[in-house]
């Protein structure tokens, strides 16, 4: 029988960073992936690094993230394809911008300065390709973005240097107390654990559900597409609110088009089907906001099997009903900034019982019936 | 006929105009099934057929006679009453048959009840030293200019390579007037062996004189010289080929290994596709009727599986008599038997001369420097060294080294990635899989798929 200090379930970034985390804090996890680390939302997402536009009770988790993503090669030896160039929301009507501006103020309120509001002259100058309409919007000058794939293996890599063993092609498929510990079923054999972490991802409900606290879990697949190369011609992440668009240009030239249009999902073939009349919405809205794209080709289309919680934010924290569980998953297709910074909050809880950094609202009790 | 003219669903959808798409269409729009055929290019006729009805080669000696069967397929598509779609690019196909199609700059969405996909084969990757510099390209594609231009290759020329294409674009070229400084003959010797079996097989098919007639033809006029080790060598354009029998000159190198089924489209769609040992490439898993894993799909012709140009066109028509028993039972159809009877004669011969051209892992595995994946530049020793780090399976070389990601969407490198891995790890390119495909198969631009119609697009988002 294999023993651990902690079963993490799920090989995502979450899993991943929590794996690193803990072996940094001396415990040996064993981290259970059932296809390998970065197969899924991790491995595929946009890779937008954005404390921009997120909603209250994330906000410190986020901003954790990012001082994190700031020094990332000094977490996990590799600097993750990371940059910063701001990430801009575009106001496209004078009554968005009216909102956008109650909301900085808010935030402002409450103690957080990430995000600006900018007239139309500053948008212009961040990104000159944005068509002359738009009155302003705001920007979020530290975000950036990352290779998500890369991310995910660096965060695995340097998990199983530190300690963490990672098994790969491997499923959880249940997990019951056996007196003081628990007993993780898997497809290769049982573990044995006083701690279990729930990084499962889009499939994260199932192990929730066991514990007989089941989650209005939604599986999503948002979709992306990417163009040829470019010339260079817009440095920030930008994205807008009315009409789900976001839009990047990497260092390579090529364009990454994604805004939350989501593809037909089949979580348990891990397949996914793409919408095309949804991918055209998105081909539209670039048409008419960046003039610059209307040559390119597109060259691939992807979307990735995903979690989404009904208030759009993680769980994250203890099971209400089982002792030594912790809950991480839920990220409601924005996860991937949060993953170096939440896997540090999972390791804190589930070492010494609490936890710093508020995570208030973010818990599975939520969701009681 | 432009995109708008296009009706929102058929009963049937033939990817390809080549002799499978040609043959499926015309037997199901016979049959009174709603029939429409898509084909990227010009005109209709695939690779074998290519530019059939509009080659300026008009020496019917050329391109032999072989060639000219197919006027025949394409004047019965043009008089079944299949709607023929050329110049229209199909770049999607999902599960429920749903087709994405460009066609002069415009895309639609069409339904179809049924599809059968048509689209052919593909030259294998070559990956030689050298094989990227601006003098060196493959046989197929020097055939293709012939074909629809007329124009034969300039300059000291020579064919590297293996297989039955190779031979007869030599002769194709020869024929047309052209000059060939060498042929370097890859086979290697060993594959006599283990081709024999299938020898009394091949003798009784219908390549067999054929292919000894071709031989005798082509190595009259051109020196042939048997290697194990061919590199192209020049500085940013070829300037000699090299081989383990020495140097020569050359401006153009043509480079063929045979053919590969084209999955790009059939992966797209979720069907299942399975190892191939003797043909060394990945194939649909397909039933007695060419029906794939996804309910109403088809893949017919080369695409299921390599076996020649009559063999694709008895194949479509299997194919399509399927489909027109499932769409209109009471539609009068061919015998089934009959062209299965056929189909197998076309298909006999064809162990003996994969084992024969089977070619050796040197060329197809590559070392070094030589570039895997062209688009990318991704070396051999990249992906080998990936490989030794616990990289496993192709779609995590792409994120790694971003191997396929390129505009030519891995058809260039996907099987000498998989090859590569499973080489450096032990194991089998069946266990090491193939890239994941997804749509779009072929690049469309921003503006096409900005132009799908909204009310189509407003439908489909209500229906799903
Ligand atoms: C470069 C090349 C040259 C060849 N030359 C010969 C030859 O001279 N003689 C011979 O006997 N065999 C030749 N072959 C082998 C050949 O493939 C034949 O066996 C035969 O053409 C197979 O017929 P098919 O109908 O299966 O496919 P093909 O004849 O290949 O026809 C497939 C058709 O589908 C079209 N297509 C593919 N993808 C799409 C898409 N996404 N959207 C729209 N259309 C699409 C292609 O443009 C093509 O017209 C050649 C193969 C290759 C790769
Ligand atoms: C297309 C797309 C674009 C996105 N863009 C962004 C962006 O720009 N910025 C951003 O911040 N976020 C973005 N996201 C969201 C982000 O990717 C996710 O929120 C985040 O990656 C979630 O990480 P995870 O570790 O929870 O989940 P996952 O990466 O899905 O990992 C969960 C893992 O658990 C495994 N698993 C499940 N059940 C079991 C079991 N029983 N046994 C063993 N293993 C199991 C799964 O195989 C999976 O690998 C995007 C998401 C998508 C899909």
């Amino acid at each position: 029988m294999r023993t651990a200090d902690v079963v993490i379930i799920g090989g995502g970034l979450h899993g991943c960073s929590t794996a690193l985390h803990l072996a940094l804090r001396g415990l040996r996890p064993i981290l259970v992936e059932k296809d390998y680390a970065g197969r899924h939302a991790s491995g595929v997402n946009a890779g937008g690094v954005r404390q921009l536009a997120r909603h209250i009770a994330e906000i410190p988790l986020s901003i954790a993230s990012m001082a994190l993503w700031e020094n990332i090669e000094d977490l996990v030896g590799d600097d993750c394809g990371f940059s910063s160039h701001g990430t801009v929301l575009v106001a496209e009507s004078e009554q968005e911008l009216a909102g956008f501006r109650a909301r900085v103020d808010d935030l402002r309120l409450k103690g957080f300065a990430h995000e600006e509001l900018i007239d139309h002259a500053e948008l212009k100058r961040l990104v000159p390709a944005v068509s002359d309409d738009c009155p302003g919007g705001v920007v979020s000058r530290r975000d950036g973005a990352a290779d998500p794939f890369r991310t995910t293996q660096a965060f695995r890599r340097r998990a199983i240097e530190r300690g963490a063993a990672v098994i790969e092609g491997v499923s959880v498929t249940g997990l019951a107390r056996n007196g003081s510990v628990w007993r993780v079923e898997t497809s290769d054999g049982p573990i044995e654990a006083p701690k279990v972490v729930n990084a499962a991802g889009a499939w994260a409900d199932r192990i929730a559900a066991q514990l007989g606290e089941p989650v209005p879990l939604e599986v999503i697949a948002p979709m992306l597409m990417v163009s040829s190369r470019v010339p260079p011609f817009i440095d920030p992440v930008v994205i807008l609110r009315g009409r789900k668009l976001s839009f990047k240009q990497l260092a390579n030239g090529t364009v990454v088009i994604g805004g939350g249009h989501l593809a037909v999902s089949y979580r348990d073939e891990n397949r996914t089907v793409l919408d095309w009349t949804k991918l055209a919405t998105s081909a539209r809205t670039v048409w008419e906001l960046f003039p610059a794209m209307r040559e390119a080709t597109i060259v691939r289309a992807w979307a990735g099997i995903e979690a989404r919680m009904p208030d759009e934010i993680p769980v994250v924290g203890p099971s209400r009903t089982s002792e030594g569980v912790f809950h991480q998953f839920g990220f409601s297709a924005h996860g991937f900034q949060l993953g170096p910074a939440t896997g540090a909050v999972m390791a804190e809880l589930v070492a010494t019982g609490a936890t710093n950094l508020p995570i208030d609202g973010l818990g599975i009790e939520r969701f009681k019936a | 006929m432009n995109a708008v003219d296009l009706a929102s669903s058929y009963d049937l959808i033939v990817i390809g105009g080549g002799p499978a798409g040609l043959a499926a269409a015309s037997l199901a729009a016979r049959a009174g099934v709603s029939t429409v055929l898509f084909d990227e290019n010009p005109g209709v006729g695939g690779q074998i057929y290519r530019g059939i009805t509009s080659t300026p080669v008009t020496n019917r000696l050329i391109l032999g006679e072989d060639y000219w069967a197919g006027e025949a397929l394409a004047n019965e598509a043009e008089a079944s009453g299949a709607v023929v779609v050329n110049g229209a690019t199909v770049w999607s196909l999902d599960p429920e048959r749903v087709v994405g199609v460009s066609i002069a700059g415009k895309a639609r969405l069409i339904e179809a009840r049924r599809v059968i996909i048509a689209t052919g084969s593909q030259e294998r990757p070559f990956p030689i030293p050298g094989w990227t510099l601006p003098g060196v390209m493959t046989a197929g594609a020097a055939q293709t200019v012939l074909k629809a231009q007329g124009l034969l290759p300039d300059g000291r020329t020579v064919m590297a390579g293996t297989g039955p294409l190779m031979w007869l674009l030599a002769a194709q070229i020869l024929r047309a007037g052209g000059k060939i400084e060498a042929i370097l003959d890859t086979t290697p010797r060993r594959n006599f062996l283990r081709a024999s079996p299938h020898l009394p097989d091949f003798v009784l098919s219908p390549y067999f004189a054929k292919g000894l007639a071709l031989l005798r033809e082509v190595k009259a006029k051109v020196p042939v010289r048997r290697v194990s080790s061919v590199a192209a060598v020049g500085d940013g354009k070829l300037r000699e080929v090299v081989s383990d029998r020495g140097r020569m000159p050359a401006d153009l190198l043509l480079l063929h290994q045979g053919v590969v089924p084209n999955v790009n489209l059939a992966l797209a769609a979720g069907t299942a596709h399975a190892w191939n040992e003797r043909q060394l490439c990945f194939q649909p898993v397909l039933d007695d009727h060419f029906e794939s894993s996804v309910p109403g799909i088809a893949v017919a012709g080369d695409g299921a599986g390599i076996a020649g140009g009559t063999a694709a066109a008895e194949r479509g028509r299997i194919a399509a008599i399927a489909a027109v028993r499932a769409l209109k039972p009471a539609a009068a159809v061919p015998d089934p038997q009959s062209v299965r009877q056929r189909l197998r004669r076309e298909e006999m011969g064809r162990a003996f001369l994969d084992w024969l051209h089977r070619p050796a892992d040197s060329f197809r595995q590559p070392e070094g420097d030589t570039l895997a994946c062209r688009c990318e530049e991704v070396t051999a020793r990249q992906v080998r060294e990936t490989a030794d780090m616990g990289c496993e399976g192709p779609n995590q070389m792409k994120a790694f080294l971003r191997c396929g990601m390129g505009p030519c969407q891995g058809r260039l490198c996907g099987l000498t990635i998989t090859e590569l891995i499973a080489a450096q790890r032990k194991t089998t390119p069946a266990e090491v899989g193939y890239y994941r495909l997804r749509p779009p198969v072929k690049p469309i631009t921003l503006a096409e798929l900005a132009s799908l119609p909204i009310s189509e697009a407003e439908r489909k988002a209500v229906e799903r």
